[in-house]
Order: C-alpha cells, then structure tokens, then sequence
C-alpha cells in the first residue's frame, strides 16, 4: 500500500484508530534491549501461544502488542494488561496461562506479580500509580510502552506523520524554523544549543547538498534514553528527521547508530522500509515538492564518535576523531556541506512541537529550559531507570520522590550528573531545580541526562578516579592536552586513593585541569576535568582524608582501610570460607580474626557477616 | 590586504591566511610540534595557542590555535599571554613525562623553562610524540602507507596490520621529517629497509653511489612526467654535469664575444 497523500495517511489512521476501539483488551510486552536480556521473548511466544489455544489466535496482532522500553528495566520483563492498565513485573512464561485467564480475559489481579512499593511494601496494581511512573511528563517517551515498536500504522493511529503533513502544507520552512525556534527546545545531546537556531543558520547557507544527521552515539556509560528511543518509537526519530530536512532543505539524512545497539539498527532498518516502500520517504512525499532519504549509519564504537565533527568524519568513512578546525559542522559539516546535527531525543520532541505548537511545548519547564528531559536514573536509590520529567524539577523530586529514596535507608551523599563530562553535587544542593543553566552554574552539566545516585558507601575520589579512567581509555589520542594531561591526572588520583598522595596534589591537579580545559581540541578534553574539578570543589574534605590522614571516610580504597573482626562474632564461622585468600581463622563460637597481611580487603566477609560483626575502617 | 595586531605591533596579512603563518613571518618565536609546511594542520600539539580578541568582544578574549586560525581584520593576538605561556609550560611539561628520553623533547622543554617533569614519567615511553607528520605527508603524497592505530595513550604510527606496508616506496620522507628522529630505516649494501619493508636503491651510473629507491623512482616517472634516468644519476653527478655544461656555455659566450 502506497500513502500518496494526506488523504491516504489519514485513511490508515481511522483505521488504526478503529482497530483500537474494537480491541480495547490487550496484553503489552516490553520489548526493550533490558527486558528481552530478561527473557521477554519467550514471554512472547507463551502470550501468543496461549492466544492460539483460547482461539484468538486471528486477532493476535490487535491483542499483543511488543512494545518500547518502560524505562523499568530492573524489573524486567514487563506486562501491562489494558484497559485496566494492571502492571505486572518480573513475569515468566509459567505465569501467561494465569495472566491471561485471570487478568486479561476476567478482570482479576495476580497479586504476586504486582509491583512491590519499595517505601512501605504495600502492592501497586496499576501503572500510573507507581510513584516511578506518576511524576513523569512524557513526550519524547510518548509512545514507549504504548505502540507496538515497529508497526508503522500504529504510529499513524497515534497521529504519527501528522506533523508531517502538517509542515508540507501548512508551513514554509522559516515558519517551521519560526516554531520550533519559538518552542525554546535545546539539544539534548549534551550542548543544549537552540534547535531553532541551528536550523536557521543551517538554512541560511547557500550550498549544493544540506545535511541532517541523527546523533544516536550515546557514548555515556549507564545511559540508554536513545537507544531506547531509537527501539521504541522509530519512526518517531524518522518524523523529527523528516520535518528538520524540509526545514532546512535537506534531501539527505543519516542516522548515526552505535554499533552495540543491534535492536536500535533492526526497527530503525524496518522503519526506513516502511516508509520507502509506502512513500514517506524518497522522492515527493505525500505528494509535495519535498523529497528525503535517510540512511543508517554505524558508529565506530568509540565515545568520542558522538562529537560532531568525529561523527561526520565516520560517517564518511574516515576515522573517527575530532578535526580542529574554527568553522561550525552548521556551516561546514558532512562532506563540506552545511550540517544540522541533532540528538536523538531533540529530534523525537519536534513532531509533537508542531503538531501541539510551541506555545505549548513553551509552558512545560522553564523559561530558559524549556519541555521535558528524559533522564537515566542509576545508582543507590530504590526505583532505577529511564525517567521524562519537566526541567525545572528538583533533584530531590527525581530521587526521593521518582526514585523512591536511598537504598537501604542510606544517608545521601551526592549525584552526578552529565555523565563523564559533568560533575558531582552535594546534598546542600538537592533543592536545585534542574535544568541546563543551572547544572552548569554549579560546575556540572546536563549532559545526555545521567543520573547517577551515590549514598555515604561511595567514595568521592573513587568515582573521580572512575571517570578518569573512561576518559582516558576514550581520549582519541590526537591532542596532548587531553591524552596525556587526563592520564596524569588519574596518576594523581590513583596514587591519592592508594594513600600515596601529597598535600600539593591539589593544587597540582587543580593547575593541570585548567590547562586541559583551556588546551583540548574537542568537547571531550574540554570537559575532562568536570568530574574531578566538581569533587575536589564539594568533598575537598574527602581528599584531604585520603591524603593526610590516610583513610578513606567511605570506606572503598582498599590500601586505606582495614577489616576487622569485632567482639560480638558469634564465631559462626561463615566468613572463613568466603574469604578467598584464606585469612580469617576461627573456632566455632569463638570470635574470628582476620590475619591484616594475607588479607586483599575484597569485602567477601563483610558481605556473608549476618552480625554486623565485620568493621571496615 | 587586511591588518591585524600582533604583541601591540599592526602588521599586514592576507585575509584568511593563518595566524601562525603571520606569526613566523613576523620573527616570533612560538613552538609547535605538529606543524609542517608542507601539509595540512591538524591541531594536535596545541603548543602554537595563543590568545585573540576584538575590540568589540568587550574585553572577552578566546584561545585559539594559531595554526589553524584563518587571520581576519582587526584581530588583537598576544602570542605570550600569561595564560598562553602556563598553557605552554604545562603541556611541555606533558610531552616531557612521556618521552623523557627524547633529546629533542627535553631541549625544548628546557627552553621554555621546564628542565624536570612534575608529573609521573612514563617509563617504557618511546621517542614517538604522535604529532601525525609522518601519517599527514605519506597521504599527501598519496601512498597512505602508514597511519594511526588505536587511541589514547596506546596509539601509534603503524603501516596497516603492522606489516611490511604494499603502498610504501621507500621515499624516506616520513623518516626524514619526523620532529624527534623516531622513524628507523636502514640504508646498506645498496638496499633501504623501512617499515619492515626491503627496496633496492638505484646506484649511480657515474660514481656508484645510491640515489633513490626503484619503487620511488618509478613512482615519479610514471605519475610525475620525470624520465627515469634521471634518477639514474646521484645528485653530485648530475652537479657535476651542470657545472660542465654552464663551464661549456660560458666558453662558448666568451668565444662568440671575442
Ligand atoms: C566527546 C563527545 C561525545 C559526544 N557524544 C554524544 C552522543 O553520544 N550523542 C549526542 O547526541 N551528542 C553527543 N555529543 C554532542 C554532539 O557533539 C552534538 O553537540 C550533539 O549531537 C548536537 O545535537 P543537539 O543539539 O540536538 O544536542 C558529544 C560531544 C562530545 C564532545
Ligand atoms: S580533546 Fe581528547 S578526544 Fe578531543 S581531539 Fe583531543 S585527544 Fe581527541
Ligand atoms: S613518528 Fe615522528 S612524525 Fe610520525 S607521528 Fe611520531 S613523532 Fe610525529
Ligand atoms: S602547531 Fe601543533 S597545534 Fe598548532
């Protein structure tokens, strides 16, 4: 079937439409990269399966619906029932049968299955009532979880390619560029850079080709919005692409994948058919004078591919490392071309922005931040995963309120933000309300939207040194500044945590930082040092400790801390043959001795100690 | 012709010419490693930065590296800012940590003050400071025989699968153009080994001794138009030809005068 026209496109929304309303049961499984590890295929074929033997089997397509990432994924896999929106976690293909005949054909709930409140225990049946779930605002996410991933009509049934239409008729390109500019939507790739204004000044330069180039990289350890995005709502990414090529005139595009994201490349591949073969993409779409083509394109597997001039480079098949040169990849980009490059969770906001207008989209956030950010939310707190909050939220919102708290009732100590490029913030700065200035202001950055959550076990210098060592093995090795000044940094704060670091470090580093950040050709040297220039600013303390008094408060540096044995052991004996190196020795019910020189500080004891008898210090 | 500023002096440019090439011209001094004449910069060294500004830009001023900074009109540059020259120091300072044998390295280090490293000396360090010369000319010239490899603190200057490299000709002008004198060949018995790789010098019809290798010279017969005897003769042989054709000229000019 070929879409023509307008009309065409909304002949199989109706029908989409309708499809719904008569199938209003259905059984939803996440399908995302977390959940299918998890096994969510096999849960699948069991839902389909059993459709077969309830003789449903015709209507398979309406019922089961595999869709994006929930976000959730530790709980993994997911199954939601609607209408009822009941949300079951960790299922298996044991509990199908009794999904199906309970839930989903009967109106009954499968206690077990439900989410477990980790505040207070108690059981949550439905979606939008877990916490996790209930402060999101989601539009870049809007259709993750809901649509089935790689069925075109669906996204046409949830007003899918009506921006679109919307722009090819009723918007020239400045007017397109106007809104979007108007909207106030930032890049969400780490700069945020004016989407609006980037187009524009795309538009502006008279050249042969113009280009449009979708930044799925995402080279940050720990988050996978994009991915996410990319595998949930393709065409979503395609739309947003479409409408940026007519705005700035482009008949080409890429998509620049990272090469671990298979899953991402497999529904981008389908969506891109899709549309070649039905005419959304490739010459006169839906019957207007534009005409586009996307391509995919796969990263080189390195960070550093994700800076813009290293990703054009790779997609023209050189290698992939930053070129240093004073003209903007805008002006002077992909083959020499003019170039909009966009993250993509930029491009996934703008079919919404058009169709909902920027006025709209302008009331979400703040002033100058405006929307919603989708944030990767790890580390020491109850609920993690892949949230889309208004900017402007604060940080205790996200983590106490989202993500329901500190593990195990745990002090908070900091969070970072921005991924390797940003920076740690202490709990005096809870009440921050995030958005990109702020996060800035105060030495982090926004980022591609990490979240990572420490509490009072982790080590300050250990997470420094943490960082460092990424950025190290992902320096591309072209500029000194970058390649051999963060290395020696992470001499520095390797030889601090091994309790061989001197008073005049500090200042050392602090020196050192400021010619990385002055001296580095790209945004990767450039901001290096965030993550160390931010502990050293918050937790000066923490290193002071590591360095004069040889200890380690957070009790991780494994030369500056020893375990001990305490007085109420129960001589239980546990420990001893958890300890790998055989250095505890012990009768049964007498207190156990751990021998110091034999023992490599690994914390295996600490781990099986039922009796809070094992003391790190 | 546009005007630009450098250390208080206005001084003529081209407009887009780069500021380290009105830098040198102008006898000023500032050290670069990854800089060649004869091909495009790549910006790696950063040692070349210095600091710009506008009287428009309202006391703000930028770090650019003059190397690949196309000169426009009414630029301020200060080639020795106090932030530029710590700059300087600081990545000296670097290069010095991880190649601390190199002479090269450690004599200009020295000269703008850095006599020891204050950072940890990296200790199976080569001489090899990744400037990319060698790789940037080799693709000039068009053979694309060597390249980096790998990233970060691990690249290095390999031919491709660390193999005797097929597109290499043995022209030598890697080894002869690399700062600190890393690149090793091998010229005896009428033979050059680079890269692992083995070529046959072309010797001297005349005095025997070598000219260029076979490869090389074939190279340029057939892509540069120039007749391969002509490589069948070593420069001072074909010195000697042309001091004895000027020799027979001159006579024959005296000659037809008296
Ligand atoms: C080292 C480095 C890595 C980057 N990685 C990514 C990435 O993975 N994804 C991304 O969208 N932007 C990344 N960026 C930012 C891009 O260079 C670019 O600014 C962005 O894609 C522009 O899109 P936006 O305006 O929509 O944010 C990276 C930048 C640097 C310096
Ligand atoms: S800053 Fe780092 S990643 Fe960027 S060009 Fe320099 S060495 Fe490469
Ligand atoms: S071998 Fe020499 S010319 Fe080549 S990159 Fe190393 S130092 Fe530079
Ligand atoms: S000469 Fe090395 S960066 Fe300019």
């Amino acid at each position: 079937m070929t879409i023509k026209n307008v009309k065409d496109l909304n002949k199989i929304r109706k029908t989409s439409l309708a499809t719904q309303k008569k199938h209003p049961k259905k059984v939803l499984v996440c399908c995302g990269t977390g959940c299918i590890a998890n096994g969510a295929l096999k849960i699948v074929d069991s839902v389909r399966d059993g459709l077969e033997k309830r003789n449903l089997k015709d209507v398979t397509v309406e019922i089961l619906k595999e869709t994006g990432c929930h976000g959730f994924c530790e709980l993994g896999p997911l199954v939601i029932i609607e209408p009822q929106e009941t949300f079951y976690t960790k299922v298996k293909p044991k509990h199908i049968e009794d999904i199906l005949d309970k839930s989903f054909l009967d109106n009954e709930v499968i206690e077990p299955l439900l989410f477990t409140n980790p505040v207070d225990g108690s059981k949550i049946t439905k979606y939008n009532d877990i916490s996790f779930f209930k402060h999101q605002q989601r539009i870049a996410l809007r259709n993750l979880g809901k649509i089935s991933a790689h069925d075109m009509n669906e996204y046409i049934g949830v007003d899918g390619y009506q921006a679109l239409a919307k722009v090819l008729f009723e918007m020239t390109p400045d007017e397109v560029i106007g809104e979007v500019t108007k909207s106030g939507l930032r890049g969400r790739g780490g700069g945020g850079f004016s989407a609006g204004r980037k187009w524009k000044i795309c538009k502006d330069i008279k050249a042969d080709k113009h280009y449009v180039i979708c930044n799925g990289d995402e080279g940050d350890p720990g988050a996978f919005m994009d991915r996410s995005i990319m595998e949930g709502d393709p065409h979503g990414v395609l739309e947003g692409m479409m409408i940026a090529a007519y705005a700035i005139g482009a008949k080409e595009g890429y998509i620049y994948v990272r090469d671990e994201y298979p899953l991402a490349v497999k529904h981008l591949e389908k969506a891109i058919l899709d549309c070649e073969r039905t005419g959304l993409l490739g010459e006169n779409i839906l019957g207007s004078d534009f005409s586009f083509t996307i391509k995919i394109a796969r990263g080189a597997g390195a960070f550093v591919c994700g800076e813009s001039s290293a990703l054009m480079k790779s997609v023209a098949g050189e290698v992939g490392e930053p070129r240093a040169k004073y003209v903007r990849s805008v002006v002077k980009g992909l083959y020499d071309e003019p170039t909009v490059l966009n993250n993509v969770e930029t491009l996934v906001n703008v079919p919404t922005i058009i169709r909902k207008g920027a006025d709209w989209y302008s009331s979400i956030g703040t002033k100058k931040s405006t929307g919603t950010q989708v944030f990767s939310l790890v580390g020491k707190v109850r609920n993690t995963g892949l949230i889309e909050v208004p900017m402007g939220i604060t940080l205790r919102e996200i983590i106490f309120d989202i993500g329901g708290g500190i593990l195990d009732d745990r002090p908070f100590k900091a969070v970072q933000t921005g991924g390797p490029s940003g920076g740690c913030i202490p709990e005096s700065m809870l009440d921050l309300p995030v958005d990109f200035d702020s996060l800035t202001e105060v030495g982090s950055m926004m980022g591609s939207g990490g979240l990572i959550v420490m509490d009072d076990k982790t080590c300050i210098v250990d997470i420094a040194k943490y960082f460092l060592e990424f950025l190290v093995e992902e320096s591309c090795g072209k500029c000194t500044p970058c390649c051999e000044g963060l290395y020696q940094l992470l001499k520095i704060v390797e030889r601090i945590c091994a309790g061989k670091g001197v008073e005049a470090d500090i200042e050392k580093m602090e020196r050192l930082s400021e010619n990385i950040m002055l001296g580095s050709l790209c945004g990767l040297g450039k901001s290096g040092p965030n993550p160390l220039m931010s502990t050293l600013k918050y937790f000066k303390d923490e290193y002071i400790a590591h360095i004069k008094d040889k200890k380690c408060p957070a009790g991780v540096c494994p030369e500056l801390i020893t375990y001990e044995i305490l007085d109420n052991c129960t001589g239980c004996m546990a420990c001893i043959p958890a300890c790998g190196y055989d250095a505890i020795e012990g009768k049964k019910k007498e207190v156990h001795v751990i021998t110091q020189d034999k023992c490599t500080k690994c914390g295996a004891c600490y781990a099986v100690c039922n009796f809070d008898s094992i003391l790190v210090s | 012709m546009i005007h630009i500023t450098i250390n208080g002096k206005v001084v003529q440019a081209k407009d887009g010419e780069m500021l380290l090439t009105v830098i040198r011209r102008e006898q000023i001094d500032i050290p670069t490693l990854c800089h060649h004449e004869a091909v495009e910069p790549s910006g790696a060294c950063r040692l070349c930065m210095v600091e710009i500004t506008k009287p428009s830009w309202d006391g703000w001023c930028d770090y650019v590296t003059s190397c690949l900074y196309p000169a426009e009109d009414g630029l301020i540059v200060n080639t020795h800012a106090p932030k530029v020259n710590e700059l300087r120091s600081s990545i000296l300072d670097m290069f010095l940590a991880r190649h601390p044998k190199s002479p090269e390295i450690r004599q200009l280090a020295a000269e703008y003050g850095v006599m020891k490293t204050q950072f940890e000396e990296v200790v199976d360090g080569d001489n090899c400071i990744l400037c990319g010369i060698c790789t940037r000319i080799c693709d000039t010239m068009g053979f694309k025989a060597i390249s980096m490899v790998g990233r970060g603190h691990g690249k290095e200057v390999a031919p491709p699968l660390n193999m005797a490299p097929a597109a290499c000709v043995g022209c030598l002008s890697c080894a002869k153009n690399c700062p600190t004198n890393y690149i090793e060949y091998n010229m005896k018995n009428g033979g050059l080994t680079i890269w692992k790789k083995d070529f046959e010098m072309i010797a001297c019809t005349e005095c025997g001794a070598t000219t260029i290798t076979k490869e090389f010279a074939e190279y340029l017969s057939v892509n540069r138009d120039i007749p391969f005897d002509y490589f069948e003769k070593c420069d001072a042989c074909h010195r000697k030809e042309l001091a004895g054709t000027m020799g027979r000229i001159a006579n024959w000019d005296r000659e037809a005068r008296s």
